[in-house]
């Protein structure tokens, strides 16, 4: 079932809208459509909606930035995951692969521990997700020598454990009462929290990231290519190796930071969009971007509405992403298609 | 002359793996490099490609030196045929083929009316238009190199340099894939290719380099420097001749 962009993007769109559909008509204040759309043009138009304050405030204050930061944050890590698999010519790696989620986590589980605010743990895990791939790229390119991609693959491993020890650290040493659930609810992934002023530090860096690697993308198929095969077709490697890790670790950390770590979005969708578009990345960023969107928007709406309690976003993500990771390992090594 | 290289000493970082190396390639002239394994044709080739830099000695194309160009610019100088390979992602033959058109393309823009011509007339010479948007890792490694030669045609080069074309094909393919080597010299190309069979030098290349442990050991007209004495001291082991003259073949052992 493979499709043009036109189709793709179009299949890609309807799953975004009836997630936004979906998202605004399930929870404790349903929203129609039809609602939602009066609040949108009176907020435009500057009459009154004739709805009640209590919509709005949902709109506005409560459903509104949890939706808006689930799409970003869905399409930051799906595009950022589509973006690495091509560079490191690996369908089965994801955004983690270079220390970015457990550089970001480390940084925004100190700003917890040292009691800091909102912005000084969005901070802290922005720099820890950055300095993270700076270290594993710069390990990497100094161990030079045989297949640099593997090198980096395997730094990224290492380094990732040494980052998972120091968060396992700090959760030994966190105030058991205060400290320890939080620090755990923010590892476990979740937009619960999310709030209108969370939206703009998450906006910039996602948007930014997104923008380089779609303008990126019509020398991505290249990129794919083993390293010598490339640069024999006049890609300069180096240089957009790099363009394309800084962007997507931008959007990676940007996400982690201001939802915790929701693994597998990063695996799943790019392959999902592959499914409608094919391999080649000029469809395929575009498509796993939107495509993003919808499915994290689709699960969180699911993690904030199928039990009593809110269920951690990236307990669901996992839980859909592991079989898939394992129908994915059984057809390895035959087509990515 | 597309490509002459003089006094080459080729390698990795300090360590040398070959020297002494002279070689000049013209329009039109199909040049095989020949000889056993571990014996610098790789890094040969790698360095005439501009991947590696050499370590003595300078390349110089016909206006200008080949490590002094940029990436893109040597691209379009010189195509590189990589030897088979399965492929990771299936990109359908016209995208592998569209991707010899970077070096020609600039670097955030995709692919103009005048690529997507060039690529579609390559896929025709190379007779793979039924194969066009068939994903490349589902067809045959005959079909497969064919794609990879469409793919440096399609990079507007002088020169071509194949890594073994052959290395990897039933009989059938060897012979479509060096009767195309053939015709990239016909119209002008030159051609670079190096192979593991000395019969396949002596038939298809009009000049041969033959090399071993880093060395040169005879370069000249493909049926001068194919002989039996030249091949028992390539590769250190009694070669049998069959035929005569231009028919001739060896076996070895």
């Amino acid at each position: 079932m493979r499709q043009s962009l036109g189709g793709g993007l179009a299949v890609a769109s309807l799953i975004l809208i009836a997630g936004i559909a979906i998202a605004f008509a399930i929870g404790r204040y349903p929203i129609s459509l039809i609602e939602l759309g009066r609040v949108l043009l009176a907020k435009i138009t500057g009459e009154p909606s004739a709805l009640s304050p209590a919509v709005e405030t949902v709109i506005w204050q409560i459903r509104g930035p949890r939706v808006v930061a689930a799409v970003l944050v869905g399409a930051g890590l799906s595009v950022a995951g589509a973006a690495f698999q091509g560079l490191f010519r690996n369908p089965l790696v994801s955004p983690d692969i270079l220390g970015a989620s457990s550089g970001a986590a480390l940084g925004a589980v100190l700003g917890i521990y040292f009691s800091l605010g909102v912005f000084g743990i969005q901070g802290l895990a922005f720099i820890g997700g950055l300095a993270a791939v700076i270290a594993v790229y710069g390990i990497g390119s100094a161990l030079r020598g045989g297949d640099t991609i593997l090198v980096l693959v395997l730094t990224g491993v290492v380094v990732g454990s040494l980052l998972g020890a120091g968060i396992g650290l700090i959760k030994y040493l966190a105030d058991p009462y205060n400290q320890l659930p939080a620090i755990t609810f923010w590892l476990l992934g979740s937009l619960s929290a999310t709030s209108p002023s969370d939206l703009l530090p998450l906006l910039g860096p996602v948007l930014a990231g997104t923008f380089v690697l779609l303008a990126l993308r019509w020398r991505m198929n290249a990129m794919s290519l083993p390293e010598e095969e490339a640069r024999a077709l006049g890609i300069p490697t180096g240089l957009l190796r790099a363009a394309v890790v800084a962007a997507a670790t931008l959007a990676t950390a940007a996400s982690v930071s201001a939802a915790g770590i929701i693994g597998w979005v990063g695996l799943v969708v790019p392959h999902l969009a592959r499914f409608l578009v094919g391999p080649s990345f000029p469809r395929l960023l575009p498509t796993t971007a939107i495509l993003g969107g919808g499915y994290l928007l689709l699960i969180d709406t699911l993690a904030r509405t199928m039990a009593v309690v809110e269920v951690p976003l990236g307990i669901l993500t996992a839980v859909i992403g592991t079989p898939f990771f394992i129908a994915l390992l059984r057809q390895a090594h035959r087509s990515w298609s | 002359m597309i490509l002459e290289a003089r006094d080459l000493t080729v390698g990795y970082g300090s360590h040398a793996v070959g020297s002494g190396f002279n070689v000049a390639i013209s329009g039109g002239e199909v040049l095989a490099l020949l000889g056993p394994n571990g014996g610098g044709k790789t890094t040969l080739l790698k360095t005439l490609l501009g991947l590696l830099p050499p370590l003595e000695g300078e390349i110089r194309l016909s206006d200008a030196t080949l490590a002094k160009l940029s990436v893109r610019e040597r691209a379009r100088h010189v195509a590189y045929v990589p030897q088979v390979h399965s492929g990771l992602f299936a990109f359908s033959v016209e995208e592998l083929v569209l991707m010899g058109r970077s070096a020609h393309t600039p670097l955030l823009a995709g692919p103009s009316q005048l690529d997507r011509d060039i690529t579609r007339a390559t896929i025709e010479r190379l007779g793979i238009r039924h194969l066009a948007q068939k994903p490349y890792t589902q067809i045959s490694g005959g079909e497969r190199q064919l794609a990879l030669v469409a793919r440096a045609l399609a990079q507007e080069p002088r020169l071509v340099i194949f890594d073994e074309p052959t290395a990897s094909l039933d009989f059938g393919n060897q012979g479509k894939v060096m009767q195309e080597v053939r015709r990239l010299a016909a119209d002008g190309l030159g051609v670079i290719f190096s192979t593991h069979d000395p019969n396949q030098a002596l038939r298809h290349a009009d000049r041969a380099l033959l090399l071993r442990d880093g060395r040169t050991l005879a370069l000249g007209r493909s049926r001068d420097v194919i002989t039996q004495e030249n091949l028992r001291a390539l590769y250190g082991t009694d070669i049998l001749k069959v035929g005569a003259g231009g028919e001739a073949a060896f076996l070895p052992g």
